[in-house]
C-alpha cells in the first residue's frame, strides 16, 4: 500500500516542484534531504512509478542541490507519476507529510525538455551579522577588480583549487537603512553562474577574504532565492516558466 | 532538579557552531513523531541519553519505547539527548554551551531525572563526556538538590557497579512500568515541597526494592582483593534488588510512532518486538538471562503495530525483532499473514535474529517473497559440536549443512555464519573446526545449487564473559591467545586451495574484548579506572577509530595502583563458587545455585534444554519474580485491514485508478 500495485506501470506524468529548505534543516545534508522526500512521498500515497530492476527506486530527479547549512527557497526537483495527478492536490499532500521547516512552494506539470540545464544561475543572499556596510562594500570591491581569485575548497576527492571570480555575474552589497537594528549586518546579494564544480557561497566568502581581507567574526548565514535562466540584465528567470505557458495538448 | 528560573533553548548559541562540525544535522532534532512538550505545564522532566552517537542512539528501541511512554503522560514531559562527537565537544567548551536535548534543545541540567540507557559498557566514558558538558557533578557525592537524578538502565545496569560513584540509581529489566513508577515516586515528593532533598528522594526509589541507590551500600574487600560483602548502610533499604519485568506486552505496543530521523542512521526499518526474552539457555547469552520468561506478542496484536507504524513513518522496511524471532510459536502464521497483506507492495520484511534449527525455507520464501535473497544469517558460535555442547548452543552440523544446502537451492547466494572465539574450555582445534565448517557449507551449497558463484562469510566476535549468566566464573582468554586463534583460522581459510576463496573472514582483535571484560565484571574499583582514562582522552569506546588499548590498559595501572588486583584478576581470572561477585545483590531471578550447576554442565558438556518445551528445570526466575511463561498459540489473526486508496483524492480530474 505504500507503493501502489501498479508501480512498474510507466510514467504517466512529470511534476517539477520548487520546494524550500530552511530553519534547523538546512542542516541536512543532501542525501539526508532525499530519505526525508521519499518517505514522505509514501505518507502522501503519490502513485510514484519506480525504476525496474533488482532494487526499485522511486522515480525522482533532483537538480543541483543547496550545500549542506544553506537556506533555499529555490529547489527543484522532477517525480514521474504513474496516474496523472492534480498538481496542487499533490503539493498539499505533500506538505502534509514533509516536515515543516521543508515546503514544497511551486508545482507545474513538466511539458518541456532540458529543465536542468534551464538552471543556468542562481541568486543568493548572504547576511554577515556584526560586519558593517561600508566594509563589506570595500571588499566586494576588491573582489569584482580582481581578474581571478583561487579558492581552496575540501571534497572527498581531496582539495580542489578553483576561481571564485569567474562565476559570479553581480555582487553587491544592499544599501538598506534598517532603523529598528542597531547591530550592524551587511547584506550581500549574489548571482553566480551554476557550474561544475559550482561556485557556493562559502566560495565566494573565501575569495572575499582573500581578496578584500573580510573575516566576518560570526558564520555568515546564506539563503538561495531563485535558480533559473541568466537573464540578459543579470537577474535569473523563472525555470518552470516554459512549462507553465506550454499547452496541455502537447503531451 | 528544581529549576524556578525559565529554561530556554540553547539553540541560538548552538547553531553558530553547527556550520563547524560534521553531519550538524544530527544536532538539530526535528524527527517525525518527535515531540517538544511545554516546559510549565509539566511537574515531572526526563532527559533520556542514549550514550553513543546520534547514527547509533537514535535507532535504539529502548529509548523510543520510554519516550513515548513518559510523553504519553499528562504533566510529564521526555527528551533525548545523544553523545556529541569531540569537533562539538571541543566547541560547546570554547563557547559554554551545555549538553542539550535535541527535541528542544533545553539544557540537560535543568530535568529531574537523566535516564541513561546502556547496551553496552562501552558508552561508560561517554556519559561522563555528557555529565561534564551538562555542568553536574561526575561524582553522585558531590550533586545537589539543583542536580538531577542520574538514573541508568539496560543490560550494562545488571552490573552498575563500575560507574556506581557517576550514578545515583540504577533500573533493572524492563523500562515500561518502572520509569512511570519512578515519575510517580518523584511527583508526590515534588508536590510534597522536596522534604529530606535529593536524599530523601533516593531513599523513597530504594526502598521499592525495585531501584538500586549504589550510595546505600557499602563494599568490604577482603586483602586479597576478593569483596567480602556488600551490605545496606542505613534502615529500610532492602539488601537485594530486584529486576522489572514487563506482563502481557499486548498492553504495552510501543513504540507506536517510531521516531524517523532527517539523519543517516544504523537501522532504516520499522522494529516490532515479537517477543520479548529466550529460554533456549545459551551459556555465553546474557541477554537471554536476564531477560525471562518468553512473554510473546499475539499475531493480531503485532499485525496492528505494524499497520501503525508503516502509515506513521512511511519506511517500507519491518524487522520483526526479538532474541530468536522464528521461535515465536506463531510465526508461520504471522509472516504468511504479512507477506499476503503487503503483497504487490514495496513493504519487506525481515527476521534479524533466526535459529538455524528454526528455519525452514517456507519462512525464508515468506520473507523474501517481497524483496530480495540476498543473504541468510545464522549463528552457530561455535565451531565444534563439542564447544557447541560447552555453550548449550544445541545446533549439530547436520542441521546447519542441511538449512544452508536447502537455502543455496533456493536460489540464496550468501550466507553469513556468526561464532565466537576464546569460549570456556576452547583449544586451537575448537577454532579451526569454523574452517572446517564454512568449507563444508561450500561443498554442499555448490551440489545443491549447481552454482560455484556462492558465498559465505564467517564473522567472529571475542567472547567476553557477562555476569548473571553460568560463564560469570570463567576465565576470559587473554588477548594474545585470541589473536593467535583468529590468526591460525585466517591462515587455514587462505590456505584453502578448493573453497577457500569462496569464503570470507571478519573479526575483530582480541584487545577492546579486554577492556569490555573489566568493565563488564568490574566491582567499584572501576570507576576510578573509568574516570582517569576519560580524563586521559577517552570517548566513543564502542568505536574503533576512537578507541585506544594503551590508553585504557595505563589507566587501568594508574587508577589501580595501591589495589591488590589488577586487569589480569578482572578479566583472564576464574571464579571459585565460594566468592561474592560485585552484582550478587542485584536480582535478576537466576538461582545463583542454578547458575553454577549449569557453569558445570558446562563443564562436563551437558546439554540443558528450553524450558518452552521442556520441564521446568528451575533456573529460579519465574517463583523468584513471580512471573511465567507467556507463549502462544493465541490462536489471533491478523485483523483484516482495509487499505485505504488515498491516492484516489490526488487524481486529476477525469481520472480513474484502474
Amino acid at each position: 500500500m505504500n507503493a501502489p500495485a501498479h508501480a512498474s506501470a510507466p510514467v504517466a506524468q512529470r511534476l517539477r516542484l520548487r520546494y524550500a529548505r530552511g530553519g534547523r534543516l538546512r542542516f541536512a545534508s543532501h542525501r539526508d534531504f532525499q530519505r526525508v522526500f521519499e518517505r514522505a512521498i509514501r505518507r502522501a500515497s503519490l502513485p510514484m512509478a519506480y525504476s525496474q530492476g533488482f532494487n526499485p527506486h522511486p522515480r525522482i530527479s533532483y537538480a543541483g542541490a543547496a550545500p549542506t547549512g544553506a537556506a533555499s527557497e529555490a529547489e527543484y526537483l522532477e517525480i514521474g507519476l504513474t496516474v496523472p495527478c492534480d498538481p496542487d492536490k499533490v503539493m498539499a499532500a505533500l506538505n502534509l507529510a514533509l516536515p515543516t521547516d521543508m515546503q514544497v512552494l511551486d508545482i507545474v506539470e513538466g511539458r518541456t525538455a532540458g529543465f536542468a540545464e534551464r538552471l543556468e544561475a542562481s541568486t543568493w543572499q548572504l547576511a554577515l551579522p556584526e560586519v558593517d556596510s561600508a566594509v563589506a562594500a570595500a571588499a566586494v570591491a576588491d573582489l569584482l577588480a580582481a581578474e581571478r581569485v583561487e579558492v581552496e575548497r575540501l571534497t572527498k576527492d581531496g582539495k580542489r583549487t578553483l576561481d571564485a571570480r569567474a562565476a559570479i555575474v553581480s555582487l553587491r552589497v544592499e544599501d538598506l537603512v534598517r532603523p529598528t537594528r542597531t547591530d550592524p549586518c551587511a547584506i550581500l546579494d549574489l548571482v553566480v553562474r551554476n557550474g561544475s564544480p559550482s561556485v557556493r557561497p562559502d566560495d565566494v566568502l573565501a575569495a572575499l577574504r582573500k581578496a578584500g581581507d573580510l573575516v566576518p567574526p560570526v558564520t555568515p548565514r546564506a539563503t538561495r532565492l531563485a535558480q533559473g535562466p541568466l537573464l540578459a540584465a543579470g537577474g535569473v528567470a523563472d525555470p518552470l516558466g516554459p512549462d507553465r505557458f506550454e499547452v496541455a495538448a502537447e503531451v | 532538579m528544581v529549576s524556578h528560573s525559565p529554561v530556554s533553548s540553547v539553540f541560538d548559541r548552538l547553531e553558530v557552531l553547527l556550520p563547524h562540525v560534521s553531519k550538524p544535522v544530527q544536532y538539530v532534532g526535528g524527527e517525525l513523531n518527535s515531540l517538544s512538550k511545554p516546559w510549565d505545564e509539566c511537574d515531572v522532566r526526563w532527559a533520556l541519553m542514549y550514550p553513543d552517537a546520534y547514527e547509533v542512539g537514535l535507532p535504539n528501541q529502548g529509548v523510543q519505547i520510554l519516550y513515548e511512554v513518559l510523553n504519553e503522560q499528562p504533566g510529564v514531559l521526555a527528551e533525548r539527548t545523544y553523545a556529541v562527537w569531540p569537533d562539538l565537544e571541543a566547541l560547546m567548551r570554547e563557547h559554554d554551551v551545555p549538553q542539550f536535548t535535541v527535541d528542544s534543545h533545553r539544557p540537560v541540567g535543568a530535568f529531574d531525572v537523566l535516564g541513561l540507557s546502556f547496551s553496552t559498557e562501552l558508552g561508560y566514558t561517554n556519559m561522563l563526556t555528557a555529565l561534564d558538558l551538562a555542568h553536574i557533578p561526575l561524582h553522585a557525592a558531590d550533586r545537589d538538590d539543583s542536580h538531577p537524578i542520574v538514573l541508568a538502565g539496560g543490560h550494562a545496569a545488571f552490573n552498575p557497579e563500575p560507574i556506581a560513584d557517576f550514578i545515583d540509581a540504577a533500573v533493572l529489566g524492563d523500562g515500561e512500568e518502572a520509569v512511570l513508577g519512578i515519575t510517580e515516586i518523584i511527583r508526590e515528593w515534588k508536590s510534597e515541597g522536596e522534604p529530606g532533598g535529593r536524599v530523601e528522594l533516593l531513599r523513597r526509589l530504594a526502598v521499592t526494592g525495585n531501584i538500586y541507590v549504589p550510595a546505600f551500600y557499602d563494599v568490604e574487600y577482603h586483602d586479597d582483593g576478593r569483596i567480602r560483602r556488600v551490605a545496606p548502610n542505613r534502615p529500610g533499604i532492602p539488601w537485594r534488588v530486584a529486576k522489572f519485568t514487563l506482563m502481557d506486552l499486548d498492553k504495552w505496543p510501543y513504540p507506536k510512532k517510531p521516531l524517523v530521523p532527517l539523519a543517516e542512521t544504523v537501522h532504516e526499518r520499522a522494529s516490532v518486538e515479537i517477543f520479548r526474552g529466550c529460554t533456549r539457555g545459551c551459556r555465553f547469552c546474557q541477554a537471554g538471562m536476564i531477560t525471562r520468561p518468553v512473554r510473546e506478542r499475539s499475531v493480531e496484536s503485532i499485525g496492528s503495530i505494524v499497520q501503525g507504524m508503516l502509515d506513521s513513518t512511511g519506511m517500507d522496511e519491518v524487522g520483526l525483532l526479538s532474541l530468536s524471532s522464528a521461535d515465536h510459536s506463531e510465526i508461520a502464521e504471522l509472516t504468511k499473514g504479512l507477506a499476503d497483506r503487503y503483497e504487490g507492495t514495496n513493504v519487506s520484511l525481515s527476521l534479524p535474529s533466526t535459529r538455524v534449527d528454526a528455519f525452514n525455507v517456507d519462512l525464508a520464501n515468506e520473507l523474501s517473497r517481497n524483496g530480495r535473497r540476498s543473504g541468510l544469517t545464522f549463528a552457530p558460535e561455535g565451531g565444534s559440536e563439542r564447544i557447541r555442547k560447552v555453550i548449550n548452543k544445541m545446533v549439530t552440523e547436520e542441521d546447519l549443512i542441511r538449512t544452508v544446502a536447502t537455502a543455496y537451492a533456493n536460489g540464496w547466494r550468501q550466507v553469513k555464519l556468526y561464532f565466537m572465539c576464546g569460549l570456556p574450555t576452547e583449544t586451537d582445534d575448537d577454532v579451526l573446526q569454523i574452517a572446517r565448517m564454512a568449507r563444508e557449507v561450500i561443498r554442499t551449497g555448490r551440489e545443491a545449487s549447481g552454482h560455484r558463484d556462492i558465498r559465505c562469510t564467517v564473522s567472529i566476535g571475542g567472547f567476553v564473559p557477562k555476569p548473571h549468566t553460568p560463564f560469570q566464573w570463567a576465565a576470559q582468554l587473554d588477548w594474545e591467545s585470541t589473536d593467535a586463534r583468529l590468526k591460525a583460522l585466517k591462515d587455514a581459510i587462505r590456505d584453502d586451495k578448493q573453497f577457500g576463496r569462496s569464503i570470507g573472514m571478519r573479526y575483530h582483535d582480541g584487545r577492546p574484548g579486554i577492556v569490555e571484560g573489566l568493565l563488564s565484571r568490574g566491582d567499584r574499583r572501576i570507576g576510578r579506572v573509568i574516570e582517569q582514562v576519560w580524563r586521559d582522552g577517552a570517548r566513543f569506546d564502542g568505536w574503533s577509530e576512537h578507541f585506544s588499548f594503551e590508553r585504557w590498559m595505563d589507566a587501568t595501572a594508574v587508577a589501580l595502583a595501591d589495589e591488590p588486583v589488577d586487569v589480569h584478576w578482572y578479566t583472564t581470572r576464574e571464579r571459585e563458587y565460594a566468592e561474592v561477585l560485585p552484582w550478587d545483590h542485584l536480582d535478576s531471578g537466576l538461582d545463583k545455585d542454578w547458575l553454577w550447576e549449569d557453569w558445570q554442565d558446562a563443564l562436563s558438556e551437558r546439554e540443558v534444554d528450553d524450558c518452552r518445551w521442556t520441564p521446568c528445570y528451575d533456573c529460579g526466575v519465574c517463583p523468584q519474580m513471580g512471573t511465567d511463561i507467556q507463549v502462544g498459540p493465541s490462536g489471533t489473526t491478523l485483523l483484516p485491514i482495509t487499505v485505504v486508496d488515498r491516492t484516489a483524492d490526488l487524481l486529476a480530474v477525469g481520472v480513474t485508478s484502474e
